[in-house]
This record gives C-alpha cells, structure tokens and sequence, in this order.
C-alpha cells in the first residue's frame, strides 16, 4: 500500500504530480491511500509511492479531463483523488472513456463536477457582504471584539479577526480610485466588505478571483469554516478558516434590500416549491432577506383574499393627465376614413394637388382597412412607394422583404440594392424614378430567426390592387415597369408569364402604358454565375429601353 | 417620503414584469477600474417565495403614468401611490446593493410621465450617471419607450445590455381595447427598430476588429456598442380571450421578425387596484408554465407551433402533462424509440429525455449499447420514459402505447396541475372566453 498526501484539500497540481507519477509507475488505483493535510491519518500506514522508471511515457489525457479533474477535486467527497486517479489509470487504454457519460465513473465524476459547479454558482449568488467601517487603519465596530472573547494573541486560534486587523493599515490608495469615482455613494476607500460563507465544497480558493474580477476597486473578506480568502486592492491572501460571530452582525442598506425583497414578492403566485429547488433552506441563515420569507408566505393568501373581496375599484377622480403628450398618442387613434371601397375605379378619386398628403393618405387608407389580410397582423408595417411625381418611370416591384419590413421603406434589401446598381449601370438618374411596391406589407413564415419571404396570392395581389391603382393615378409617371409576375398581374389584371411578355410594350386596363421585366430577386437566385452575369445584363439592358420608351412617351 | 418607502411602492409597482435575466451580455470586469463584472452567465441573487429570481434591481423611475392600460397597477386611472424617485436615488441604491453582492445589476422602466422623450430621457440619465460616473460595470436593462427619440434610443443602447419593449397582449385588438394609448404598430416599429441598431452595432463591433488585427493591434475606436445582450419583450397572458396557439404564433413571429432573446409570458395576475375591464381572478400559473415549455420545445427541441398545438386541443395547451407528452401521447405510432439507433431528431422528441441529455447518449452511443442501467445513470427518469424507449434490456410492455390510460398513468401525481388546483380563498380562474371579448 502507497500513502499519497496533498498539502490542501484542493490541490490539483500536487495530484496532478502524484497521480502523473503513479501512472508511470504503473501503480493501480487500488493500492494507493489518498489523503489531503488535515484529514485522518489512516489506521495501517504505507509506503511514500515509488518514483517512477526515468524511461516511462507520461500519461495521455483527452482534451477535457484536466477541466474535469479540476472540478472534481474541489469536492468534499475523501474518495475524489483515488476516483481521479482511476479515470487517469484507465485513460491509458480507454479512448473515448471521457465522453461515455453512462460510464459509472465517468458517471460518478460528472456528477462531483455539477455539484462543484453548482456550489460555486450558489457562492457567486448567495454570498452577502457587510461593510465594515475602518478607523485609522483598524476595523472598528461591529465586527466582534478579539479581547472579550479570551483569544489570546499569540495562541494559534481559529478567529479571523485578529487576522484582519494584521492586515495593517490598508492605504487609501487615492491614484486607484480616480476622482469622479468617490461620489457621495461611494463607501470611504478603506472600509472592509466581509462575507461570512459555508461553501459545500473546497472552492474558495477557486472562486476568489470572481470576486476580484467583480469587486476589485473594494477591499474585502470572505470567511468559511476552513478557509479565509482578503483581497487588499493587489493580491488574494489566504488565511485560516473563520467563525459566523467574526463576521460584521448587520448592515446599514440591509433595511432597504430586505424591503425591496418584501415589495418585489407577487403574493398573488406563491410558489414555494419553485423557491426552495433554487434556494434550499441550507442558505437560509446567510441570507438577510431570507428571514422575512416565513412572514410573506403566511401573509399571502390574506392579501390575494383582500384583493378579489375589494374586486375592481372606481377610477380615481384625479387621475394622471396627460398634458404634454404628443398629438398621437393623446388622441388615440383618429376616426380614419373609411377606406376605399375596392370597386371605385382609380381615376374616379378627387385628384389630391399635394403630392405628400396624397401619399400619407394612401397609408393612412390602407391601415385603417378592417378586412386586411390575416398575415398583415405578423408585419411591422405597410412599406409606401418612394420617389417624385411624374417621374419617367415607376417601379412596381413585388412585395417588401425583410429588411424594407424592418425600415420601412421600399428596395433598400439584397435585390433592392442590385435594382439601385443596374439602375445606374443603365444610365438612369435615380431622382427620374419613383419606386413601390404591388403588395404593401411582407408576407412570409418565420422558421427560428429567420423570416422567409413567402409568395403572395392572387388574393393577396386583388386586396392591394386598388391601392395601387390610386397610386399610379397621383404618381403619373410616363412609363410603369413591372417587376417580376406579381406587379405584371397586379397592374395587368391578370396572370401571364413574365417571360412571354418581357421587354415590350403594353398597355393596363385603363390604357396606360406599362415595360414589364424580372424581379431583381430572380438574379439573386441564379445558381449559375454564368447565367446570373448573363441575366443581369440584360436586365440592365431592360431598364435602358424602358427609359429610352418612356423619353418617346407624352408627359403625363 | 422616506428612501424606503419609495423603494416599497416602486418596487411593487415593478414586479408585473416578468424578466430578471442577467445573462448574455458581453465580458467584462473591474481589473482596470469601476465595480462590477459581467461574465455572459446570469446570476440569481435570491428567489421570492412566488419562486421568480432575483438578479436584478427592478424598480420603476416613477409610477406616475398617463397611459390608462387596465391590466396595469400604474395606470392613470389607478388608485395607488405615486412616488419618484431621484436619478441620485437610483444610482446609490444600485451601488450600494451591488457592493453587497445582492444583484447582478438594474432593470429600470417607468410610467409615461409628461412625454415619452422627458420620461425616457430620465430613464437614460440613470444609466449614463451609473456607467460614466460611477463606472459601473454590472448589468443594465432598460425598458424603452417606443415613441421616444431615437438619439435618446441610441444612447440608451450605448448604456444598457438588453433593451426591451412589451407587446403587452397576443392581438393588436386586445392592445386597442384595454391599453388605448398603446399601439401594435408604433411598438412593431419600434422593435425593428432595436434589431436594426443591434445587429448594425454588432457588424461595426466585427469589422473593427478586423481591422484592428489588419492594423497590427494599432489603436482604433471601437465601434459603439448597442445592447450587446439584445432585445426581449414580454406578453400578458390570460387578460385578454388569446389562445395559446395565439400567443406562439405571436411569439414565433417575433422572434423571427426581432431576432429577440426571450419572450416572456406573464401570467395576469390580480392587483391590489384593478379595473373593472379586469376583475382579478386566478393567475393561470400552470397555462404560463405550459407555454415557457411549449417555446423551449420550439426553439431547441425542433418543434413547430402547429406539432405543439397538435398536442392539446382547441388551440390551448393541455395543463395536465407538459407540451412533449402531449405530443407523443398523440403519436403513439412514433414509438417506440430505438436509444441506440434513433437520430437526434427523433430522440428529442422522447418525453423525460432533454437537449443535454440526448447530446450525451449520442456521444456514449459511439462506445456502448444502452441499458436502461446506462440511461439511469445520465439521470433520465426512467419511469417517464420507459414507455417510449427501447434499449437492450428493456422494451415496453405489449400493447402499453396503446392502452386508453397511458395518459392517466403518466400524469403526475400532486406535480404542478395538482397543486395549482387548490386556488388561493376566492379566486377562480377566468374562463377562457371573456364577454368583453363576445362581440368582437
């Protein structure tokens, strides 16, 4: 039998040494005692482990055993260094033994880690600190007094305390704390904040740096029963372990924390099960809210009674009034007109002189509409046509897609941006060109974070086609271009291949001249780049003639 | 008034919202000066015996308000207390209780008062006095008021790790009837408008640090942040006549539309002051639970919203077993489930086996033939799964799957429907169709 002994309960590199050794050695898990200082010595001593053949390969281990080891040996569980060692002995052979989680030690080890990890998180979560007042380099009340309970100084002793005060005068390290950081609720620099804890498990040491990363502009004490951790602004020393009574008694803004936990608390959905899974009763007596928790729970089916005996109340006479709200939200929503009744012919509306209101008017139409489709509900909002009145050409593509959903303004997406490209490439000036859509909200379906455009119907094309007439009526450009088979029928009035039709000239219902080619997103969606250059020239093309048709048509 | 009492009232009036959430926001910590850190997990500094987390100071501005919402204790018609608190006031309680370890940060939100700019403007100065002032480097949630400002916006994201705006109910009609000064529309808008800064200021975030590995390191501003933690909104449920399939439509088309982290439910509960378009009743507790189930499955378990709703009938969700039972149990012919051959997909959609738990058996699969010893050991219930699972060493019962009481037999004694059946003196729930509703 082998005696292994670790100079702390948490030491994971002396394991590591040890069990590196041992492995080498050849030694199995079985004939080695495991023990850190301070534990039991154990009934039938041993022999210190052999030092290992100079010749012997060191130990392989997979990516994420020494992040498991680490946790593990936090563990309180004595039996933690000779479970690692075993994991560590058969690794040797066993490849892929780590992701096996149904391994019983792999297993047994998984589980040390969750707790471990759990334990920390509770520490990071449930840890209160009290701030002490420091008096001329002294810890001044209310931290328990050393004298009165008969520790003497010299004698080896358990209370923190006396450790704390020998800390020395801790500087007020004024080029630490720059000057706008020591405003009125600042705390003087060198007052203490001190925890008392009782971690499970042996993580103090560990978790210390958490604390440091949080509060490294403070100084302060975490005291548990085996171990003291003091942060004094540059380094993390490390004490013996403390008592409760070392710690301060109580705390000035604990008044107001413990009223905020009361007043946060909805007595109306008492769920105490769901509390005690996170915060089990063992925290409790850290805690300086938990005492009020019995209080409010008893409380509670009283005030939800009251509650429903009261039932509604009258409105108070002197409510809150709005005086400064914008016109928008005071007046709710203004009684809109009707809308348009979709069987009155486009040119039969009162032309509207100003071009601006014509087009709000379109808007506000178009939502006050009580029969939109279903979907228009899952849109942000309607996206209106851009550009001047009688231009020399307008665009009527399909529908917004994401992105002009999101702005609210038409062909600012992926296809939009190619439109803008061929546009130019084609010797359009961009203020020539007024630019909308035949469907004014997005339609599509949502798989997890993306939307995905989804077509719209020939229902969808007759809803929106009066308001798109109207807007053809008070945008009178000279020549419309249609955008891919959705504006062709929306402004055709009936369904035909675009690829029959495209590049010619045709005329709508009411006789106004109309240039149809693709929708930009057509090129988008090219698999080939051969075909997609090919397209995209003659697309570019396209927009050139159809200027050059519309320069040859009368203005309108 | 005094400090505290402000606290009690402000506090209260603040406890409707239902996120506390502290996580997933860049990292950072007080080596190089300030107080705080933030290191992407959330933090749950205690629970209230209604079992919520607290991780956040969650307090109101003021509950002052011009807006006359019925489902709301703050609205104008209201006959609570009204207090304010001070910028000052805010920003040395969120030190001071952040100092003390008692939060991970501030979750501030305030009734309308005045403007939605004045108001917003107030909310901001909080945020710049704790990060510019004090630099304060914990977490800081906003709630944003949709018609403010958008340079206000602007700042308020450069402060803040999450912003969020409320739907508040599942329908635009319900908005109209109980919140008449709210709007579907404007708060749409204004969502996108929140995705269209974050996902810009991260874009800018990338690209400069291209740059800056392109520049040897050289200095070069980075570029503004925006709520690096995103966006989140929350939804009442139970205070207007939605049903669930509703309230997941709604939410599934905003978190594709917002790209938003969380939508929240929050169960209507009975306040101390309510309107008679909202007489209290029961918080439908176990409905809320239900549908947090039902959006996990739809966002890690590869479930759509109509398979989900296929589990229950007419549109709600059954209360009696969770949102995945439900399914299964209406889809008998899916199972048994092979655990040593199943695909993940199909292996997710067992009843009792979890995200977690379905990557470890894939990865054990590669060494070992799975007992029931095996799943045991992973922690799976094996009381729960057993009728859906084979293994070797186990396969159901002949003829179980089929058995008219498969479902009274996994139904779980005194779990949560059990419990929530003993409502609190007084309280029914509210039937599902409300005549308020009867003639829309």
């Amino acid at each position: 039998m082998h005696n292994v002994t670790l100079a702390t309960p948490d030491d994971f590199e002396g394991w590591r040494a040890a069990a590196r050794a041992l492995v080498m050695a050849g030694i199995p898990p079985e004939e080695v005692e495991w023990r850190a200082e301070g534990d039991p010595v154990p009934l039938f001593g041993g022999s210190p482990p052999p030092a290992p053949p100079a010749e012997a390969p060191p130990p392989r281990v997979p990516r994420g055993f020494p992040d498991l080891a680490g946790l593990v040996i936090r563990h309180r569980d004595p039996a933690r260094f000779a479970l690692l060692h075993g994991l560590l002995h058969r690794l040797q052979q066993e490849r892929g033994l780590l992701d096996d989680a149904a391994d019983p030690a792999i297993s047994r080890a998984n589980t040390m880690a969750r707790a471990v990890r759990r334990d920390a998180h509770k520490m990071h979560a449930f840890l209160r600190f009290r701030e002490v007042r420091v008096e001329d380099g002294a810890l001044a009340a209310p931290l328990a007094e050393a004298g009165p309970m008969g520790v003497p100084d010299t004698a080896p002793t358990r209370s923190i305390a006396p450790a704390l005060r020998d800390l020395g005068p801790l500087e007020a390290s004024n080029e630490m704390v720059p000057e706008r950081l020591a405003p009125v609720a600042a705390p003087a620099p060198e007052n203490r904040f001190v925890a008392w804890y009782e971690p499970e498990h042996h993580i103090l040491r560990a978790e210390s740096g958490f604390f440091v990363r949080r509060f490294a502009m403070l100084r302060w004490s975490i005291l548990t029963p085996a171990l003291s951790a003091h942060w004094d602004g540059e380094a993390v020393t490390f004490g013996p372990g403390a008592r409760r009574a070392d710690a301060p008694a109580e705390d000035a803004a604990e008044t107001l924390w413990r009223a905020y936990f009361a007043s946060i608390f909805n007595p109306a959905r008492l769920k105490p099960d769901a509390m005690r899974a996170e915060m089990p009763r063992k925290y409790w007596r850290n805690l300086p809210e938990a005492q009020d928790i019995p209080r409010l729970m008893q409380e509670a089916p009283k005030r939800v009674a009251e509650m429903v005996a009261r039932g509604a109340t009258p409105p108070v006479e002197r409510r809150q009034r709005a005086v400064h709200l914008p016109a928008i939200i005071r007046a709710a929503q203004p009684e809109a007109p009707g809308g348009v009744d979709s069987s009155m012919p486009a040119d039969l509306l009162t032309p509207n002189e100003d071009f601006a209101e014509a087009q709000a008017a379109l808007r506000r139409d178009l939502l006050a509409r009580n029969d939109l489709p279903p979907w228009v509900a899952n849109a942000t909002q309607p996206v209106m046509g851009e550009g001047p009145q009688n231009p020399l050409l307008m665009f009527i593509g399909e529908q917004p897609g994401d992105e002009e959903d999101l702005k609210g303004q038409p062909f600012v997406g992926p296809a939009g941006r190619l439109w803008n490209k061929a546009l130019e490439e084609a010797g359009v000036p961009r203020d020539e060109a007024y630019v909308t859509n035949a469907v004014k909200h997005f339609k599509f379906t949502p798989t997890g974070k993306r939307r995905l455009h989804q077509s719209p119907d020939a229902g969808d094309i007759t809803f929106y086609r009066p308001f798109l007439m109207r807007e053809i009526g008070f945008v009178g450009p000279r020549l419309i271009v249609t955008l891919g088979a959705t504006a062709l029928r929306a402004v055709s009035g009936r369904a035909m291949p675009v690829t029959k039709v495209r590049s010619s000239l045709l005329r709508d219902p009411e006789g106004r001249p109309f240039y149809p080619t693709v929708h930009p997103s057509y090129l988008l969606r090219l698999p080939d780049p051969a075909a997609k250059a090919r397209e995209y020239d003659r697309f570019v093309e396209d927009l050139g003639q159809a200027a050059a048709t519309a320069r040859n048509l009368p203005a309108r | 008034m005094e400090l505290r009492e402000k606290l009690e009232i402000l506090a209260d009036a603040a406890k409707y919202d239902a996120s506390c959430a502290s996580s997933g926001t860049e990292k950072r910590d007080s080596r190089d000066g300030g107080l705080g850190s933030t290191e992407g997990m959330g933090i749950c500094h205690a629970y209230a015996p209604d079992g919520r987390c607290i991780s956040l100071l969650k307090v109101l501005l003021t509950n002052a308000c011009v807006f006359d919402c019925a489902y709301c204790i703050n609205r104008a018609s209201s006959n609570v207390r009204r207090a304010r608190f001070s910028v000052r006031e805010i920003v040395g309680l969120t030190l001071d209780f952040y100092r003390r370890n008692y939060i991970e940060g501030l979750f501030l939100s305030s009734g309308i008062i005045r403007s939605p700019d004045y108001t917003m403007e107030q909310i901001v100065r909080v945020a710049r006095e704790l990060r510019e002032t004090h630099g304060f480097k914990g977490y800081i949630h906003l709630k944003t008021i949709p018609d403010a400002d958008p340079a206000l916006l602007a700042e308020a994201g450069r402060h803040a790790d999450r912003l969020s705006i409320n739907v508040e109910l599942p329908q635009p009609a319900s908005l109209k009837t109980l919140a008449p000064e709210k709007d579907a529309g404007r708060i749409r808008v204004a969502m996108a408008g929140l995705r269209t800064r974050i996902e810009e200021a991260k874009e800018a975030r990338a690209d400069s640090a291209k740059a800056r590995i392109v520049m040897n390191g050289g200095p070069r501003a980075a570029a503004p942040r925006f709520a690096p933690a995103g966006q989140s909104t929350q939804m009442i449920v139970g205070a207007d006549a939605s049903t669930d399939a509703t309230v997941l439509d709604t939410s599934t088309h905003l978190y594709g539309s917002y790209r938003l982290k969380r939508v929240y439910f929050s169960a209507y509960s009975p306040i101390p002051d309510a309107s008679a378009l909202l007489p209290p009743v029961a918080p439908p507790l176990v409905r809320e639970h239900r549908l947090y189930q039902a959006d996990w499955l739809l966002r890690f378990y590869g479930f759509t919203a109509p398979e989900i709703m296929a589990g229950g009938e007419n549109g709600m969700l059954d209360l009696e077993v969770d949102p995945k039972l439900a399914w299964a149990l209406k889809h008998r012919w899916m199972f048994p489930v092979d655990i040593n051959r199943a695909d993940k997909e199909m292996l997710l959609r067992v009843p009792g086996l979890g995200a977690k738990t379905v990557e470890r058996v894939i990865s054990s699969r590669r060494v070992r033939s799975f007992r029931m010893a095996d799943l045991a050991r992973l922690r799976v219930s094996i009381r729960k799964v057993a009728p859906f699972v084979t293994a070797l060493d186990h396969h159901p019962r002949a003829g179980l799957l089929d058995r008219a009481d498969l479902r009274a037999m996994l139904i779980p004694k005194g779990g949560m429907a059990d419990r929530a059946a003993i409502l609190p003196a007084g309280l029914a729930p509210r039937p599902v169709q409300l005549p308020l509703f009867a003639h829309a």
